[in-house]
């Protein structure tokens, strides 16, 4: 199988998170490999293990797009197993918003494909920054492949793929052919850890940088001038301030009641 | 003023709450059609005539439940060229979302999710990195479409109900052919309880809880709350995983959450910092919910909790 995994190198959530500059977009100093993305890095590698891995001819290739230091993504991808990393750059793709940011990943997707076929594209639910899952949607739409997002669980089989999806009323069974798009939850199995041997072995796996020239995408249909919202304001809500903290001394359960009555909570 | 185009899927015997937000909030940017997937109620009908709804556009085929997302955003861009929207109104669920997107790509449209607030001109409201800021954006292209969240306006009639037209509108030929296919479907039983996304008290329970919900349950019966849970609760199948409250789970902004054993992770708190009122008890003064309470309880929730709920029955009674 030949299975493409997208993973965004986002702000780390750990740190305060900024917006700057004109474009009001994240500020990437601190930034890691999405965590919502390693479940979609996961869910390949046993795809592919299943297969036989690499040695069965297998292909498990990270792709990001995103400015030079999103190729830590990338490595932290091929540490935890992937087989190789395509990262997509270029100064014009600053400010992209997920319509723009679609139309590169298709591109760059076809691009991949071009030899041999992309079987499966597999995302995250969410990218923990921009938190909008568009892109998966929209990047199926523009390759015109089936979607199947917020898979629980995945099983691919003679050239079909099916997933169990939740939502609060009920679960269903989803079932498309492949190429597919899949966009996986964090429920969907437990990300693996780069080990030692995966670190070294990472070293001498090939990361293939891409410009727009390369997968044939005009300057103008991506980054600020080709996306399609703005953000045009931007303001730091400040944050909440702690209240009454008491210590229980055997009453706070009627302290607690006498507080909400007091807010007309009741 | 505008064309507004709202999306309600699949309404049932009665529109949601969040629906006739939709088109209150419709009602206010300009003239209101609305493209209904799945039955028609006549009562349906009549509350979407009351709304102001002056078209309702129906799908052509019968079987758009069957496939995931791809048909109906084909539809509902169909019904966009016909009815000259400008603006698109969905609801904000992972489906509506999902709904969006699609459609934004098939109308060369700008998409703009979680909008708490819509000005005349389309520019939405928003806050993003898990409420730490709000922002306004807009679409720079003909037609915007915006996923709405629920509880942004107080439902209200329009001054004079109308009776709309109803068209129905070709779904495209080739709306199915890369479409996923849902073959089954497992309805889950309901809690009986408020919907956790739209309710006005959350009371939500973590590890501290140690596999035992009922404290929380009890609580939240006594208020009448909804029962939320973080994912350490859920992922030890203490409690279903719809109730997980946080960035992977659902995003609540009632008027008063009551989280119990919960440290306050920053995954837990992106999606429950904007409620309006926060009340922790946790065990461990040092815990980082403390940091964002209104009143904190620093106890053990096997104590604080049942005593609350055994004053409040007291008081109601
Ligand atoms: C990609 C990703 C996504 C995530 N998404 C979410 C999400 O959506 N929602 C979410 O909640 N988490 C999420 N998490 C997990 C999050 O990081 C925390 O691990 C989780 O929120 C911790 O749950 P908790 O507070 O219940 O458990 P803990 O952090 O273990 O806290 C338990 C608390 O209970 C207190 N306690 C124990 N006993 C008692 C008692 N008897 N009385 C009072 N207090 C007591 C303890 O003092 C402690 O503070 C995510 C993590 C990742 C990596
Ligand atoms: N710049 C990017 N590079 C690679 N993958 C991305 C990028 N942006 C989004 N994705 C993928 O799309 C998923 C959903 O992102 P989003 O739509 O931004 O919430 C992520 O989990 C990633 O798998």
């Amino acid at each position: 199988m030949k299975i493409v995994v997208l993973v965004k190198h986002v702000p780390d959530a750990q740190f305060d998170r900024h917006l700057t500059g004109e474009g009001h977009t994240t500020d990437r100093d601190e930034s890691i490999l999405s965590e919502l993305d390693e479940y979609a890095l996961e869910a390949a590698l046993q795809l592919a293990e299943a297969r036989g891995g690499a040695k069965a001819g297998n292909k498990v290739i990270a792709l990001s797009m995103g400015p030079a230091g999103a190729v830590n993504a990338i490595k932290k991808s091929l540490q935890i197993g992937a087989t190789e990393g395509v990262h997509l750059t270029d100064g014009a793709l600053a400010g992209s918003d997920a319509a723009a940011t679609s139309l590169a990943l298709a591109a760059a997707v076809r691009h991949l494909g071009a030899d041999t076929p992309v079987d499966l594209v597999l995302t995250g639910m969410a990218s923990t920054d921009g938190e909008t899952s568009l892109v998966p949607a929209q990047l199926a739409e523009r390759l015109g492949l089936p979607q199947v997002t917020f898979a629980s669980s995945l099983e691919v089989d003679g050239g079909r793929v099916s997933a169990r999806r939740d939502a609060d009323t009920h679960s269903e069974t989803v079932e498309a052919s492949l190429p597919a798009v899949v966009s996986v939850t964090d429920q969907i199995n437990e990300p693996r850890y780069p080990n030692f041997k995966g670190i070294i072995a990472a070293k001498r796996k090939s990361i293939t940088t891409l410009s727009l020239a390369d997968i044939g995408v005009d300057s103008s249909q991506v980054g600020h001038a080709g996306s399609w919202t703005r953000v045009t304001a931007a303001e730091e809500r400040p944050p909440r301030t702690a209240g009454t903290i008491i210590t229980d001394e055997g009453d706070a359960g009627i302290k607690l009641v006498d507080f909400l009555a007091a807010q007309k909570l009741l | 003023m505008a064309n507004v185009l709202v999306f309600i899927d699949n309404p049932g015997q009665a529109l949601k709450k969040s629906s006739l937000e939709l088109l209150t909030i419709a009602r206010s940017l300009g003239e209101t059609a609305v493209a209904v997937n799945g039955e028609l109620s006549d009562d349906v009908a009549g509350t979407l005539g009351a709304y102001g709804a002056a078209t309702v556009f129906r799908p052509s085929a019968a079987d758009l439940d069957d496939y995931l997302v791809a048909p109906k955003a084909a539809f509902l861009a169909a019904v966009a060229d016909k009815s000259g929207a400008t603006i698109v109104l969905l609801e904000n669920s992972p489906e509506g979302k999902e709904i969006a997107a699609r459609l934004g790509i098939r109308l060369s449209a700008g998409v703009i999710t979680d909008v708490v607030a819509v000005d005349a001109d389309g520019t939405a409201h928003k806050s993003v990195l898990a409420g730490s800021y709000t922002t306004t954006a807009k679409a720079t292209t003909p037609v915007t479409v915006l996923s709405v969240k629920a509880n942004t306006v107080d439902p209200e009639p329009a001054a004079a109900p109308g009776a709309p037209e109803t068209l129905t509108v070709d779904v495209p030929a080739d709306a199915t052919a890369a479409a996923a296919r849902i073959t089954s479907r497992e309805q889950k039983v309901a809690s009986g309880r408020p919907d956790l996304t739209d309710a006005r008290i959350v009371v939500a329970g973590g590890r501290g809880l140690d596999g035992d919900f009922g404290p929380v349950e009890e609580l939240a019966d006594a208020l009448g709350a909804a029962v939320g849970a973080s994912r350490a609760a859920t992922d030890a199948g203490w409690i279903s995983h719809d109730a997980q409250v946080g960035q992977t789970g659902k995003t609540v902004s009632p008027q008063l959450y009551i989280s119990a054993g919960i440290s306050g992770a920053i995954q837990q708190k992106a999606g429950m910092q904007t409620a309006k009122v926060i009340v922790a008890v946790n065990k461990d003064a040092e815990s980082p919910v403390f940091e964002i309470a209104d009143f904190g309880i620093v106890g053990d929730l096997f104590q604080v909790l049942p005593q609350a709920t055994e004053e409040i029955k007291k008081r109601k009674a």
